[in-house]
């Protein structure tokens, strides 16, 4: 291998892309499977060298729009988040498709279809056709690094923010990348219209205009574009459209790549519509492959669903939901399965668990026992962290998990409604990213719930990240309006286990906003802490 | 040549020390590599796999496609089983036999091994206690690494140097432990292949 090339994940390689790029600054909340785009600028000698920014932000909105106002200061930029993550982000996202960008931006999304680590499997494709900005979506890690340079092009071009759509398969999977020749960061410039970014009505109609005027060049852009290829086979009965990552699965199936029906690789949007058009004109039958939810094959179809005969994930050859892989794809294209032996019916499944020694056991066997008299009733409302675990047995102790911050504004709900206790669990890193709010909600009503935040000093779930709330958890919420006497903290240990109950049961029994904040750091990040102490010591 | 790997374990087990050794080699030796790694939730002890593909020629998917697996590598005796679907008729599953008992409702250990002495090319490998008995007690993964390299189209000293690779910072007793703990996995295999 050269000196060139890279052995690096599909998130690595837009890293590695995005500098070589000439970024000037990342911005992110950590997130499964995008984490490590952000990790990977942080641990690197050229960012570093280039002072490029890659410190985490509060949430994916707050990302989103730093990196809009880098764009404004037209400098290229970076907003990494997982799926869900966009919709914390959307309304600068959307937005940002009126305003439109400077500096080049990529708004840089990881989808997590059969949701390993998620609470949902919602495509991002969508979001990018609502914001009518163009979609890059790279079916190998190579492209991945490239798209870098072709969306700050793109973006600069057309002075549009462009989204860079992975899914976990290619964030999570290791191949060669070969570099391109770097590119100089830009220097500072303003933007030359001053009111492009004032989206006032009367400018913003102006502007929404102009962004529809654009998507006939952008369809353009993405006929010629190299990562949309069209390539002819003997077969016509079927044609093949895949998108990302499905091409792969796709030519799995055949030797060195020779498949004998056309193929068309979609990997930048808006469609390019000729293509599509040469295919439904050429083949008998369309075959739709793509990672995520059917937005291709549905746009084919259209309402009626009349005329062309499609296969995909809407007709059952494909599944409606979860991944692809090579499998599905050889028998959507009709090809003899392969033999494989069932799984043995001895194994049982082994889901993931807290770590033993986690506070958040210590935190959970208190609430449990404080609310004994209700435990399992349903009073416990919980959030996005490595504390949802906490639903499974043996502590089954919460009874929610819907979005970030979540946890709090349901509790407040349910009291509202009458229910009494209602609980908030709720992680530091979480609060920060999006429980302030709600909690200043219970404030202005004096709502009737307690709020543990279980602080382990981390973002613990995607691997122990910066958390925003360290340190500053008891002052934010006394800032927020707390009743100082009414936030309480305890660290979360076994011999400590009596006066926590305790402090739960006065504030239970308080009829207010209480927050407990069960202090311990995370055991993985103590771990690390511990080896990386010994290792300096070595030296 | 192509040779598609399943490597599975538990969260934590560090089954992805074995991938970067395995994918160091094939690098190193001019091979093409796709490696699929499990990050996020299931890392904490949950069930963990990494597709890990090498081939001379260009290699598509990320994912090793269902009776496509040439070897399944498993540090843990269940885990090996969970990928069977994976496995092709003529692939070698190559596991760890001490159990990792993580869930309550674990299954008897001799059910699990009945399962994978099924399997017609097998090898059931001590790895821990092998490991222990180099005074490399957290030797496990290079051990299953050593005993799956037997069904490997990849240069054993090619394997040797990506130990250099990954433990050279360590010193050179380290690197010389690991070796010969790589060593005592292939000669186990060597020794008790089911055929």
């Amino acid at each position: 291998m050269d000196t060139k090339t890279l052995l690096l994940l599909g998130d690595e390689a837009v890293a590695q892309g995005a500098l070589d790029a000439g970024i000037s600054g990342f911005f992110a909340y950590p997130g499964t499977p995008s984490t490590e785009i952000m990790e990977y600028a942080q641990h690197s000698k050229q960012a570093a060298e280039g002072k490029i920014h890659r410190s985490w932000s509060a949430n994916e909105k707050t990302a989103v729009e730093t990196a809009l106002g880098m764009s404004y200061a037209g400098k290229r930029t970076m907003a990494m988040m997982k799926h869900v993550g966009l919709n914390v982000a959307a309304d600068p996202f959307v937005n940002s498709g009126i305003t439109g960008a400077h500096g080049g931006i990529i708004i840089t999304v990881a989808d997590d279809p059969s949701m390993h680590s998620s609470q949902n499997e919602q495509d991002s494709r969508f979001y990018g056709k609502f914001a009518m900005i163009p979609v890059l979506e790279p079916s190998n890690q190579q492209e991945a690094y490239q798209m870098c340079f072709t969306g700050f092009e793109l973006s600069e071009k057309y002075q549009l923010p462009v989204m860079l759509r992975v899914t976990t398969r290619i964030a999570h999977s290791r191949s060669g990348v070969t570099r391109s020749t770097a590119l100089e960061q830009n220097a500072m410039s303003l933007p030359k219209d001053k009111r492009q970014f004032v989206l006032l009505p009367a400018i913003a109609r102006k502007r929404y205009k102009g962004l529809l005027e654009k998507q006939a060049a952008l369809e353009e852009e993405s006929y010629n574009s190299p990562y949309n290829s069209y390539t002819d086979g003997k077969d016509r009965s079927l044609g093949i459209i895949a998108s990302g990552i499905a091409y792969n699965y796709v030519m799995e199936n055949f030797s060195d790549g020779e498949c004998p029906y056309p193929v068309l690789k979609i990997s930048q949007y808006p469609l390019p519509k000729k293509h599509i058009q040469r295919m439904v004109d050429e083949c008998e039958t369309i075959l739709v492959a793509e990672e995520g939810m059917p937005v291709i094959e549905e746009m084919l179809r259209g309402l009626l669903d009349r005329g062309i005969t499609v296969k995909g994930r809407m007709s059952g050859e494909l599944p409606r939901d979860g991944e692809l892989n090579p499998g599905l794809l050889r028998k959507a294209m009709g090809l003899e399965a392969r033999k494989s032996s069932p799984m043995p019916e001895v194994i049982v499944s082994r889901p993931p668990a807290l770590c033993p020694g986690c506070s958040h056991i210590d935190s959970y066997r208190a609430i449990n026992e404080a609310i004994k008299d209700v435990h399992g009733d349903g009073h416990v409302f919980s959030d996005i962290g490595c504390y949802t675990l906490g639903a499974l047995p043996p502590l089954e102790a919460i009874n929610s998990c819907v979005d970030m911050g979540a946890s709090i504004t349901m509790a407040k709900g349910a009291a509202d409604a009458g229910l009494y206790p209602s609980a908030a669990v709720i992680g530091d890193s979480t609060f920060t990213h999006s429980g302030m709010t709600g909690l200043l909600d219970a404030v202005m009503e004096n709502s009737n719930i307690v709020v543990f935040i279980m602080d382990n000093s981390t973002t613990a779930m995607t691997g122990g990240q910066h958390s925003h709330a360290t340190g500053r958890l008891h002052k934010i919420c006394e800032g927020l309006g707390v009743h100082p006497d009414h936030i309480r903290s305890i660290m979360p240990k076994r011999n400590t286990h009596d006066e926590f109950v305790q402090i739960i049961k006065e504030e239970l029994a308080y009829e207010g906003v209480s927050v407990i904040i069960p202090q311990r750091e995370c055991v993985q990040t103590q771990l690390r802490r511990a080896k990386q102490k010994k290792k300096g010591g070595d030296k | 040549m192509k040779l598609d790997i399943i490597l599975a374990g538990v969260g934590g087990q560090g089954i992805l020390s074995i991938a970067t050794v395995l994918g160091y080699a094939a690098v190193s030796s001019g091979l093409q590599l796709k490696q699929a790694e499990v990050h996020g939730m299931s890392q904490r002890g949950g069930d963990v796999q990494s597709h890990l593909r090498i081939s001379d020629r260009t290699i598509y998917s990320d994912l090793v496609a269902a009776g496509e697996a040439d070897i399944i590598l498993s540090v843990e005796p269940m885990e090996s089983l969970r990928y069977i679907p994976y496995l092709s008729t003529e692939g070698w599953l190559v596991t760890n036999t001490t159990p990792y008992k993580n869930i309550p409702n674990y299954p008897a250990l001799d059910e699990i091994m009945a399962e994978v002495k099924k399997v017609p090319h097998h090898v059931a490998v001590d790895a821990d206690d092998i490991a222990k008995e180099l005074n490399n007690s957290r030797g496990m993964n290079m051990v299953m690494a050593g005993a799956a390299s037997l069904f490997m189209e990849i240069d054993f000293e090619k394997l040797k140097e990506g130990i250099r690779y990954i433990f050279g910072r360590k010193g050179q007793d380290v690197v010389d432990m690991n070796i010969a703990t790589l060593e005592a996995g292939r000669t186990f295999a060597e020794k008790n292949r089911s055929v």
